[in-house]
């Protein structure tokens, strides 16, 4: 559990400007002292905002995946395969577009929310039932309309709103800022803390709604509650940085096979693993080569051939429904 | 106690009743089975005693509650169900999964607390299979598994006991085993069961009360011995059936 400090200790070590980790340590203890230089302010200002956005989002992601998961008793998705950061980054390039005046990050609910309500509608099969293939599949369809929107929004926007939208789309904490940390966190911890709360109740959701029932949970007023949160974690992330791939759907998978599928274990260790994650990926993404590479591209680097592995390993298994 | 008080059931959308007006109870202790061939409605009625589907018409009471106005909190208080067809969605631990038969007794935010645990591993070993707690419930045997949500459903400590079709998965040597488990337990505990069963030797040997469902009417309903007569299953399944006995036992066999 001590993993996202460590990773957040290593990754203030290393950036563009080169500095010693005891230079690194001194600026730190500078900054906590209240005394100014270039050496406190890149520390205390660039890196650590940074390194916390990416813990942050890491943790909305992996923790929202984890969750729906679990509700939606499909291991294959997350919020990007459902068409929640697609969704999420039709309502930012809405709003950067057109409607500066709406924040950012409601916009970024508003359309995560719709796009995994229309996902789990069009997956429903008359019975009230839901296979995981149609989840799946609607999950992409959903995706590829609110991506279209996107591109539309981008052919009819001003060339100087395209390049922020375009930007902020690849998935980045370049321009992460404290101010950026503070509102995303709020909408995070708002996602997370039901679900570290009910954790347990994922176990008994995870039997299906019927077996739930007979147990005494009340699943569609609890769906309801899970759904929501990991959207509000999810899209929050979406906003100050964009679509970041992947990181929702391995994260819990790489803790379910270490630590095994209890929830009560599973969403606090994949919250850690998130943060952790993010961390290490941004931290190569910003110190690889000479230039900032999106982290999302990295997160889809590592992402898309561990979703080929998981499929190919568990398909054999329990889950070939 | 079990009472279906004149129930009526039909899906949303069409305009037949797959369980017409049925009407049985099951007094408090017995072990009831249901017998019907297929699409009689069996599974329905289960499923709208279980709380999982409304009916249409009728009341469901279990001992003595109108079920109607429960949540699904208070009718797990009242009622287990041991699933048909169980898909497991993770490999957790057949403790985990036993375990979650507790839900109904565990706070809104809290865990099962270390009472829960000793509950579900006692349970575990009512079943006869408190050797497989660590192990993932996904790679045990079919059998093994049946019994596994049986030990679930006993978790849950309710008086009331259902399982649908709990022999449908299960090789002939675990059928008995299963079913003499059920037994004893239900004997044990005072535990009042409703099955549904396919093959009425079954039923024979270890139910005291068979209703009879067809075509989504009870047509009969009484004492194991009343009930099951070579008549009344042709009439059930339409078939002729012969009846071999011996000194204590009755087999019943297909014979057209």
């Amino acid at each position: 559990m001590a993993a996202p400090l460590l990773a957040a200790l290593f990754a203030l070590f290393l950036g563009a400007y080169g500095m010693s980790p005891v230079q690194v340590l001194a600026a730190l203890r500078d900054g906590l002292s209240g005394i100014d230089s270039p050496e406190t302010a890149i520390i205390l200002d660039i890196r650590l905002p940074r390194i916390v956005l990416a813990g942050l989002a890491g943790m909305a992601l992996a923790t929202s995946g984890a969750t729906l998961q679990a509700v939606l008793r499909n291991p294959l998705v997350d919020p990007f395969i459902l068409g929640i950061s697609s969704g999420a980054a039709f309502g930012c390039a809405l709003t950067i577009g057109f409607a500066p005046f709406i924040p950012l990050q409601a916009a970024a609910f508003l359309g995560g929310g719709l796009a995994v309500l229309i996902a789990c509608l069009v997956a429903r099969t008359g019975d009230g039932g839901m296979s995981r293939l149609s989840l799946v599949l609607s999950g992409v369809i959903v995706s590829a309309f609110f991506s279209a929107m996107v591109s539309l929004i981008k052919f009819f926007v001003e060339p100087m709103k395209l390049q922020s939208i375009v930007f902020w789309l690849m998935g980045s904490f370049s321009l992460a800022e404290w101010s950026q940390a503070h509102s995303a966190g709020i909408g995070i911890l708002l996602g997370c803390l039901p679900v570290l709360l009910l954790r347990w109740r994922l176990n008994v959701i995870s039997m299906g709604d019927e077996e739930a029932r007979t147990m005494g949970v009340n699943v569609s007023r609890k769906r309801i509650i899970f759904i929501t949160a990991a959207t509000l974690a999810s899209t929050s992330a979406v906003a100050v940085s964009g679509i970041i791939g992947w990181a929702g759907l391995m994260v819990p998978h790489l803790v379910r096979m270490l630590a095994g599928p209890d929830h009560r274990r599973l969403i606090p260790l994949t919250m850690a693993g998130g943060a952790t994650f993010m961390i290490l990926a941004d931290t190569a993404a910003r110190n690889m080569t000479d230039f900032d590479i999106p982290v999302g591209i990295i997160t889809a680097v590592a992402g898309a051939p561990f979703f080929v592995y998981l499929m190919k390993r568990n398909g054999k298994e329990s889950w070939g429904r | 106690m079990i009472r279906v008080d004149d129930v009526s059931f039909r899906h949303p959308h069409t305009t037949d009743d797959v369980v017409k007006s049925a009407s049985f109870s099951v007094a408090n202790g017995r072990i009831a089975a249901l017998l019907g061939p297929n699409g009689s409605g069996k599974t329905t009625l289960f499923k709208c005693i279980a709380g999982i589907w409304k009916p249409r018409g009728g009341a469901i009471l279990l001992d003595g509650t109108d079920t109607a106005s429960l949540s699904f909190r208070e009718r797990a208080l009242l009622l287990a169900m041991v699933p048909q067809d169980h898909t497991p969605p993770f490999p957790y631990t057949a403790l985990e999964a036993v375990l979650m038969g507790r839900a109904a007794h565990v706070g809104m935010y809290a865990s099962p607390s270390s009472a829960d645990v000793d509950k579900a591993r006692a349970a575990l070993e009512t079943v006869g299979v408190g050797r497989l707690a660590d192990r993932p419930y996904t790679r045990v045997s079919g059998g093994e598994r049946q019994l596994i949500l049986i030990a679930r459903a006993l978790a849950q400590e309710a008086p009331i006991l259902l399982l649908d079709e709990p022999t449908s998965h299960l090789d002939f040597r675990n059928q008995h085993a299963v079913l003499s488990m059920v037994r004893r337990v239900a004997e044990d505990k005072g535990l009042t069961v409703l099955m549904t069963l396919h093959d009425p030797n079954l039923a024979a040997h270890f139910a005291h009360q068979v209703v009879l469902l067809k075509e989504g009417g009870v047509i009969a309903d009484g004492t194991t011995e009343d009930v099951l007569t070579a008549e009344r299953l042709e009439q059930l399944y339409g078939v002729g059936i012969g009846v071999m006995t011996d000194t204590e036992r009755r087999l019943f066999y297909p014979a057209s």
